[in-house]
């Protein structure tokens, strides 16, 4: 089948796509977009963890064709060209990152949490992270990033919300 | 133009440094000749903590990991695994899948064009089974096919004719029971190994003893195995893979394939965690012989459940240990038998069963010791290196037995355990003297002080429910939680032991590239998430003076580096491109001082500039290389180790100890018997922390594991079956379960060790599990005897 979907903002097509791939093989193995990742392709891990219409799913999960005509975002589409996003910045700076496989998972679901959350609790990181597996880390320096780009997203916001 | 072949690298074989009679100024972190008016210091060396240089790839997802590899006109493999622990092969046949629309080939035993046999120790296992199978998952036939999918189905249709036969599964059987059956030809033990010291029958005023068992430890790492071989024009074989040891790798494939080393050439690509579990072969050759046989490029990538049958696991033991000690608490010996359930290839057992018995009494001094170990073979799936290699099983039994003894004197068990500490100057039961700092007694100290949460959870007036046992499940509001404190504290050897000597080689260059000099470091060793890239920046930065330095793709044209295990990367690859980093500087120190008279010994590289001691600044860098390259490459080999003898002993079996102690905190809901690890805190001792972060960041991941170890990982075989190849049935922790830490890293240097460092990786794996085990004990007033505890244990 022919698949049209909208993946980080440009309009993709994927032809001979069979019905039973996955947004993650489709977006990994026929758009050349390798970054979510797939660590168990069973909805355990997190790591393939992407936008599907501004809800971050397992793209594992969701059979290509649900997302036909659909707005898909991927972890490369978080960085605004060269600037990364305060997540991304935060998780490289804090050394949340080692071997990096769990990270594109871990910073969609941390971006959709410090977006939808002003002022995260300790408590409410670690809920919203909890189905993203890390095996390097031991996520303490996971916390530290996302509260740091929690506390840098409340502070840009709040100058820009200054009258 | 200068002549490049000035800048040739001496091939192979410059050792340095085996000889320790030379003066080492390398325990100092900074330049030693930098005169203070210079103050244009370069960031970045060692004992600071530079960001990794791979970090902005990985945040933007444009890390090529061995699974993102893509190649024109590729096609895809798929393994068909033994469905019995054990049984004879009758017949395959390959012909129906063949048929299938869309395969382009199915291999067997058959097909593999060289040995069909491979090991990192013993040559034991097949490449693709031959005549018989010998573990559920055992390789038995491959497919190539255009579509993943149509790979895997193909598999369905390989008709495999099995005789059924009665497996081998208990290892301890196996050791004693003669009337076994015979995994292999040779017998079913792998390796036997007593310790013997002092008077093993002597007797004490206390006695403790007691049986302790460690389950089957998934490494779990989360990229899966993959590998994308392209065939060569020469006839050989390009393989980009994800591995911990490119050359080991090279020479089992090569071996496998029928070909000389050349013509395997093997690139690492991105590698997701590895902890052991990339040792052995996976993908390798198998990808490669389809490649071949089709002409085409092939990629593998297992699923989560083929990995589960496609790496070797840690290996789970049986452990009866008696310890017996004085009315005052000193250790008067310890006695034990260890078991380890190897499974059915060698693998690392034979290393698994040194490690185990030579550090089987852990950090302690003892006087009187026999311990006795086996590795058996079986025919429950392979088990081989993790983290912490033979050294977790272990100290869970004895940091236990620690416990009961303490609790038998009615003593503190911190105390207990800081009457016994090693110390420098002590000798191990193999009879190795420690002759480096063994702050065991320090670090115990140490972790008691770190401070301790506020208040029980359960006992505060508006506790969050997450933070309880059993969380978001609300199982509980407080009652029938009881808080617990424990301790634990371990030995690792680092880099490999009892006579190896793994090596590792560096090729520096130096070379100024649109006006900057810049270093580039070329070495095999994999980086496999822990940070050895930015390492190397640090020390090429430190011992050049130079602020960019590139890493070189890791492959198999520069001399090996050994594998990213045993905690020894900084310290062997850390010490080669030490090396060439110095015969570099010492390249270009010497063109200098002809050049202006100075000696040379009073010349450096520093802030991008050649300095004199005596008379400052004397040239620009950039201005001395030119149109330069000065290049080395350079083999760091650690000192000399030697096998253990009958009675195990050896005047040095091991490189080097390093030390780490926790102390863990848990609230138990003693109703539902569900714990949750409320802090958990570590000392650690890591000689020198070149990249301090980094070293953070190993002692917060490696407790993590030995948390999970401690209360939910364990790969559950029935009859020779993994019952739970998934992370949905083997749980490792989430970022709910593991807790925030205190960690306190100390620095007592290693004389014998580059910049005095001693490896980091493996013992905050070890030393957590215990410690947890204790805490749950000290809430429930149970034995635990089995790691991981379920809530069975703790309500029964």
């Amino acid at each position: 089948m022919r698949l049209n979907l909208t993946v980080n903002g440009r309009p993709m097509t994927a032809d001979d796509v069979w019905e039973g791939e996955s947004l993650l093989y489709v977006l990994r193995e026929r758009l050349g977009l390798p970054g979510s990742k797939n660590a168990c392709e069973q909805g355990e891990c997190g790591s393939c963890t992407v936008y599907l219409e501004g809800v971050p799913v397992c793209a594992c999960l969701v059979a290509a064709g649900q997302a036909q005509d659909r707005e898909v975002g991927t972890v490369e589409g978080l960085a605004d060209e060269d600037e990364l996003s305060p997540v991304q910045r935060a998780f490289v700076d804090a050394g949340a990152v080692q071997c990096g496989f769990c990270t594109p998972g871990l910073l969609v679901a941390a971006d959709d949490l410090i977006n939808r959350v002003p002022d995260p609790s300790d408590a409410e990181i670690r809920e919203a992270l909890a189905g993203n597996l890390c095996r390097c880390t031991g996520y303490e320096k996971i916390m530290e990033a996302v509260r740091e780009a929690a506390a840098e997203k409340t502070g840009s916001s709040s100058e820009g919300g200054r009258r | 133009m200068s002549p490049r072949s000035s800048s040739t690298a001496p091939t192979a074989n410059h050792a340095h440094t085996r000889e320790r009679g030379a003066p080492m100024s390398n325990t100092h972190t900074t330049p030693t000749h930098r005169p203070q008016h210079l103050d244009e210091e370069i960031a970045g060396g060692v004992g600071e903590s530079p960001l990794r240089p791979d970090g902005s790839l990985k945040v933007r997802g444009d890390f090529a990991y061995a699974s993102d590899l893509w190649a024109e006109n590729m096609l895809w493999g798929a393994t068909l695994r033994s469905p019995h622990p054990s049984a004879r092969i009758r017949s395959i046949d390959v012909g129906p899948a063949l048929r299938m629309d869309g395969v382009r080939a199915v291999l067997t035993a058959e097909d593999v064009p060289g040995r069909n046999l491979y090991g990192l120790k013993d040559l034991d296992q097949p490449v693709l089974a031959e005549d018989v199978v010998r573990y559920r998952g055992e390789a038995v036939a491959l497919v190539a096919a255009d579509h993943p999918e149509t790979a895997r189905r193909a598999l369905d249709l390989v008709e495999v004719d099995y005789e059924v036969l009665e497996p081998v599964l208990d290892a301890e059987r196996a050791a004693h029971d003669d009337s076994l059956p015979r995994v292999h030809p040779g017998g079913n033990t792998v390796r036997y190994q007593p310790i013997v010291k002092g008077d093993p029958d002597a007797e004490a005023d206390v006695v403790v003893s007691g049986t302790y068992t460690v389950g089957m430890q998934d490494q779990a790492f989360l990229g899966p195995e993959a590998g994308l071989a392209v065939p060569a024009e020469d006839g050989g074989v390009e393989l980009y893979l994800a591995t911990q040891d490119l050359h080991t790798d090279r020479k089992q494939t090569a071996a496998a394939l029928g070909l000389d080393p050349e013509q395997v050439r093997m690139t690492m690509s991105g590698v997701g965690g590895a902890f052991g579990g990339r040792e052995d072969l996976s993908v390798q050759v198998h990808v490669c012989m389809l490649a071949l046989h089709t002409g085409r490029p092939v990629k593998m990538v297992y699923n989560r459940e083929e990995s589960f049958f496609g790496h070797v696991h840690r290996h789970p033991a049986t452990m009866y240990y008696e310890h017996g000690a004085t009315r005052d608490g000193d250790l008067v010996f310890v006695r034990a038998r260890l078991y380890f359930d190897g499974g059915a290839y060698a693998s690392k057992t034979p290393v698994v069963v040194g490690n185990g018995t030579t550090l089987g009494v852990g950090p302690y001094s003892v006087p009187n010791v026999r311990i006795e170990g086996w590795g058996m073979y079986t025919n429950n799936p392979p088990c081989g290196a993790m983290r912490g290699l033979g050294a977790v099983q272990p100290a869970f039994a004895y940091e236990s037995q620690m416990d009961r003894l303490a609790e038998e004197l009615g003593m503190d068990p911190v105390r207990l355990r800081i009457r016994n500490a090693i110390s420098r100057g002590d000798s191990t039961p193999s009879g190795q003297v420690l002759d480096y700092p063994a702050p065991v007694a320090e670090l115990l100290r140490r972790v008691r002080e770190l401070p301790l949460p506020r208040e029980s959870t359960a006992e505060s007036t508006n506790p969050d429910i997450r933070d309880l046992p059993g969380g978001a499940s609300n199982t509980t509001h407080g009652e029938g939680v009881v808080r617990g404190v424990g301790y634990g504290v371990c030995i690792k050897n680092i880099c490999y032991a009892e006579g190896a000597d793994d090596f590792s080689t560096a090729r520096v260059r130096l070379q100024v590239v649109a006006g900057e000099p810049i270093a580039m470091v070329h070495t095999a060793a994999a980086e496999v998430g822990q940070g050895l890239v930015t390492v190397q920046q640090q020390i090429a930065r430190t011992e050049l003076g130079v602020e960019r330095v590139n890493i070189h793709p890791n492959d198999t044209s520069v001399g090996p580096a050994g594998s990213s295990s045993a905690s020894r990367q900084t310290y062997v690859t850390g010490g080669a491109v030490q090396a060439a980093c110095r015969a570099v500087r010492e390249q270009v120190l010497e063109r200098v001082a002809q050049r202006c008279g100075d000696p040379v010994e009073r010349l450096s590289l520093s802030g991008g500039k050649v300095v004199s001691e005596t008379s400052g600044v004397l040239a620009d860098l950039a201005e001395v290389l030119g149109s330069e390259v000065v290049e080395a490459t350079r083999e760091y080999h650690h000192r000399e180790t030697f096998p253990l003898d009958e009675q195990g002993h050896s005047e040095r079996a091991q490189v080097q100890h390093a030390f780490s102690a926790h102390r863990a905190v848990v609230d138990v809901d003693t109703e539902l018997g569900l714990v949750k690890v409320v802090q958990l805190d570590c000392s650690q001792d890591v000689g020198k922390a070149v990249n301090p972060d980094a070293v953070v960041g190993q002692i917060q991941g490696g407790s993590a594991q030995g948390l999970g170890l401690a209360v939910m990982e364990e790969i559950q075989v029935d009859g020779g079956r993994i019952r739970n190849p998934s992370f949905t049935d083997y749980l490792i922790p989430t970022i709910l379960d593991m807790p925030p830490m205190n960690v306190d890293v100390i620095e007592r240097g290693d004389p014998n060790a580059p910049y005095g460092v001693r490896g980091v990786g493996e013992p905050p794996t070890i030393s957590s599990t215990p410690a947890i085990v204790a805490a749950i004990r000290a809430a429930t007033g149970k034995a635990l005897e089995h790691v991981p505890v379920g809530p069975e244990h703790i309500v029964e």
